[in-house]
């Protein structure tokens, strides 16, 4: 086990190395400057910002620095805003997304489940139908529509919610559910399918026959085996919903770290596309790391490669 | 059995999601209740004003600021030595002024006012801020806006010394300035925050004051900063200690940063904010027709002209009159009306009608086919082309954004019916654009120019110097730039103001750009919010806004 873990971190630091490397040249390729601006820059000035930020030095020693100061978490002060470092927007932004992230997970399960459970019992009858076009609904609606919807309907008409912003635990619902919706449909369809596979099983049977009540076969006995698959899906989910989401930061108005993947490429801000590329390249490694290692707690069927013979 | 009580949690949370929403619901109306009783009551409105402000600002330091996201808020918590109202500079930290017969020295008296902290603001402060903001190190991207004072230019190329630069703390008091030419606009420049003073004696100490709210930032204008949440609000209140507190009746600010034309639109028709649109944010353009069929839709014109700039070194418009056939064929009134649809007024002038009022008529008729046919038919003798299919091919390039693309596809298109010309359209992504364009790699090219104050220098000096500067179309002429240096030198306001029409009417019958239209701040506002200033540079004060 030890062994397996020492050598996937290996594989992540070298999968980083190379992110590191590909988006620092890919980014100093694309055309234009941090400081390009209608207004254009008189050339001391320009002169006297490339120095302080490093740029009039020859591009493997940029390089180099660069990889040393990462090695050390320290991303450099950013080029958009003033006074503040990369390390502040990450530290700022990334709470606001995880807390964001965290709640619409939890509606995406918890809903998700409870649909797909509902449709699963109700096979081919009306809830079933209802849950799945639901569920069809949730999947091809764009997260930016759903979004635009919510605020139609939910802030302004029933004025439920406030429409926008970061706020109180209400201005949180509406991104969330937005947010929520595509993953809480997708969970919906998973339930329900391994659900059903599930209730065909022949323990099933047997615990029909031994006279259990409907309630107590379906919660103990099925949701526990059907819930597999959903697991495994949350892995690549959470590190993609807690990283954030432009889109619904964006309309929603929330100081999420999400805008900064698009924001900062548009402003050639570089410090803060190599803070916030490698920042997301961890989460999403590790993300995929606790779900391999969790596999093998959750069903004792699958092992883990090198798992055995280090033993 | 801890899946299950995972799901118990899940749904309780969702639960008690629903439960506070419903809270708030029920608080919501009753406030909503509350401001029906005020209505009668004038006295007992909230001065309480609720703003979008759609970005971080880049730096909350005057002299670093160098957009107008920042600058919407540093005019509310800084003030300079005058303040532009009704469009005019009034005294404001000075409390008067001499100018010598030369016009070249300005001093100042300065009023007793206070810093927020309560240190008094000192002609030092001032001194301190404009010398800080040339110093080459402190790369100041808006240091240029001082180059009107004696060797602040060649200070800040490292040229010279501070001491050299021609501003001076006589004493506590009084600040004199010394010019390197006469500028009969210079009162609207101190007006401008690269112009604010600055706290010395904290600056001073602690180099990075301006990062955060808190007692290291402070400022002496007519409100506050309270806190400042990057990336999400920044909260003013009334400054007790500014000197004309009286005047001032907001009590509080909320500037939000909400970076979606929608999402402004809803929260301003949700009660979520007082103000929509520009100078702060933005509506959506789509909205603008149906605003303004319901009445609600605030039109003011700024000082800002969108044009096409054409590169005059690359064939065929280095001929004059393709350049002219060109810009006399495009129907301004059309694209305002049905294309950009955001109230505009077309352009057939350089300086925006708020600094030449007579330049809403302009210097030719707008699409003027029959003249344009007349250049063409010249253009082409003088390049030795019988047909116009004959002409070298043209690109149109623009910034990628939807509105640049429909007015580029409706120009291609008037292009083409009224003259034959076929032209591409090609667009690029901002950064790569303006790179394109300042190093000259394009034919036609979409440009904006917002003016920082208000003056026709702002417009017309663009086009002085062929490299350098923003210029980008590599025209040049020397009576047009003898004409800007005499302007320099001219005392005589109305004298001045020939001067510069002459040389606009050179650049307008040279044309290395042609006009579409000047910019307009289109907004909607509730309507008892009264006494909001709008310079006309894109700019908002709310010193004197208050809630009828």
């Amino acid at each position: 086990m030890l062994r397996y873990i020492s050598k996937r971190l290996l594989y992540i630091l070298m999968t980083l190395f190379l992110i590191v490397t590909v988006t620092f040249f890919l980014m100093r390729a694309a055309p234009g400057g941090p400081f390009s601006s209608e207004k254009q820059v008189p050339p001391e000035i320009e002169k006297n910002l490339n120095e302080f930020y490093g740029l009039d030095r020859p591009w493997y020693n940029q390089y180099f620095d660069y990889l040393v100061s990462i090695a050390k978490w320290d991303f450099g002060p950013s080029f958009k805003y003033k006074g503040q470092t990369v390390n502040d927007l990450i530290n700022e932004g990334f709470p606001v997304s995880f807390f964001l992230g965290m709640e619409s997970l939890l509606l995406a399960i918890s809903i998700g489940v409870l649909l797909g459970i509902i449709a699963a019992l109700n096979h081919n009858k009306w809830q079933d139908y209802t849950a799945m076009v639901l569920a069809v609904l949730g999947i091809s609606v764009p997260s930016f529509i759903m979004a635009s919807i919510l605020q139609y309907f939910l802030a302004i008409k029933l004025g439920l919610f406030p429409v926008a912003r970061w706020e109180s635990l209400q201005h949180t619902v509406l991104p969330a559910l937005a947010l929520a919706a595509t993953p809480m449909a997708f969970i919906a369809r998973l339930t329900r399918s391994s659900m059903l596979e599930v209730l065909s099983n022949d323990y099933i049977r047997t615990a029909k026959a031994k006279g259990l009540s409907r309630g107590q076969i379906t919660v103990k006995h099925a949701v526990r085996n059907a819930l597999l698959p959903v697991v495994t899906y949350l892995g690549p989910l959470s590190a993609q919903i807690l990283t954030g989401s432009f889109v619904i930061e964006k309309i929603f108005g929330i100081p999420g770290l999400g805008s900064h993947f698009v924001t900062s490429i548009s402003n050639r801000d570089y410090t803060t596309i190599m803070g916030v590329t490698v920042f997301y390249s961890i989460l999403l490694l590790v993300a995929v790391l606790l779900v391999d290692i969790a596999y093998g707690f959750i069903d004792p069927r699958i092992k883990l490669a090198g798992g055995k013979k280090g033993e | 059995m801890k899946k299950r009580l995972s799901i118990l949690f899940s749904l309780m949370l969702v639960l008690s999601l629903f439960l506070s929403a419903c809270g708030g619901f029920e608080k919501k109306n009753e406030s909503a209740g509350d401001k029906g009783k005020d209505g009668d009551k004038a006295a007992n409105v909230p001065q309480e004003l609720h703003v979008n402000i759609k970005t971080e600002p880049f730096s909350l330091n005057p002299g670093l600021a160098n957009d107008s996201v920042s600058a919407n808020v540093l005019y509310q918590t800084f003030e300079g030595l005058t303040r532009i109202k009704d469009g005019k500079p009034e005294l404001a930290m000075a409390e008067s002024y001499k100018v010598s017969d030369d016009q070249k020295t300005y001093t100042f008296k300065l009023r007793d006012a206070k810093w927020t902290n309560g240190d008094p603001v000192t002609a030092k402060d001032f001194e301190y801020a404009w010398k800080w903001a040339l110093d080459p190190k402190n790369q100041s991207q808006y240091a240029y806006q001082l180059y009107y004072i004696k060797n602040a230019q060649a200070y800040n190329e490292g040229k010279a010394k501070a001491e050299d630069v021609g501003v001076k703390a006589i004493d506590d008091k009084t600040l004199q300035v010394t010019l390197e030419n006469p500028t009969p606009y210079f009162l609207e420049l101190t007006a401008f925050y690269t112009y604010f003073p600055v706290n010395s004696k904290i600056a001073q100490q602690n180099p990075k004051w301006y990062t955060n709210a808190g007692d290291q930032y402070t400022s002496n204008g007519p409100f506050k900063m309270v806190s400042w949440e990057h990336n999400n609000k920044i909260v003013l209140e009334k400054n007790e200690n500014y000197w004309d507190a009286k005047t001032v009746k907001l009590t509080k600010i909320e500037m939000v940063m909400v970076n979606d034309t929608n999402t402004e639109l809803s929260m301003f028709n949700n009660g979520e904010l007082d103000w929509a649109g520009m100078p702060t944010g933005q509506l959506p353009p789509d909205s603008l027709p149906k605003l303004k069929e319901e009445g609600k839709l605030h039109v003011q014109p700024i000082a800002g002209t969108y044009w096409y700039k054409f590169n005059t070194e690359k064939p065929p418009l280095n001929n004059v009159n393709i350049r002219k056939a060109l810009a006399y064929a495009i129907d301004r009134e059309a694209i305002v009306k049905n294309v950009s649809k955001g109230e505009q007024i077309p352009a057939m002038a350089a300086v925006p009608p708020t600094m030449f009022p007579e330049n809403k008529k302009g210097y030719f008729k707008d699409n003027d086919v029959k003249k344009a046919k007349e250049y063409l038919k010249k253009g082409l003798q003088e390049l030795g082309l019988k047909d116009v299919k004959d002409l070298p091919p043209i690109t149109l390039s623009y910034n990628t954004d939807d509105a640049h693309a429909k007015i580029a596809q409706a120009v291609q298109d008037m292009w083409k019916k009224n003259l034959g010309i076929e032209v591409k359209l090609e667009n690029a992504e901002w950064a790569v654009y303006i790179d394109k364009l300042h190093s000259g790699d394009y034919q036609i090219g979409r440009m904006g120019w917002l003016g920082d104050f208000n003056d026709p220098i702002n417009f017309l000096e663009l086009f002085r110097d062929k490299k350098g500067g923003n210029n980008d179309t590599n025209w040049e002429n020397p009576k047009y730039k003898q004409l800007l240096i005499d302007s320099q030198k001219q005392t005589d306001p109305e004298k001045r103001k020939e001067l510069l029409k002459e040389a606009e009417a050179i650049l307008m019958d040279e044309m290395p750009v042609a006009p579409i239209y000047f910019y307009t701040n289109t907004w909607v506002q509730k309507d008892n919010l009264k006494g909001v200033e709008m310079s006309g540079l894109g700019d908002v004060q709310f010193k004197w806004a208050y809630f009828k």
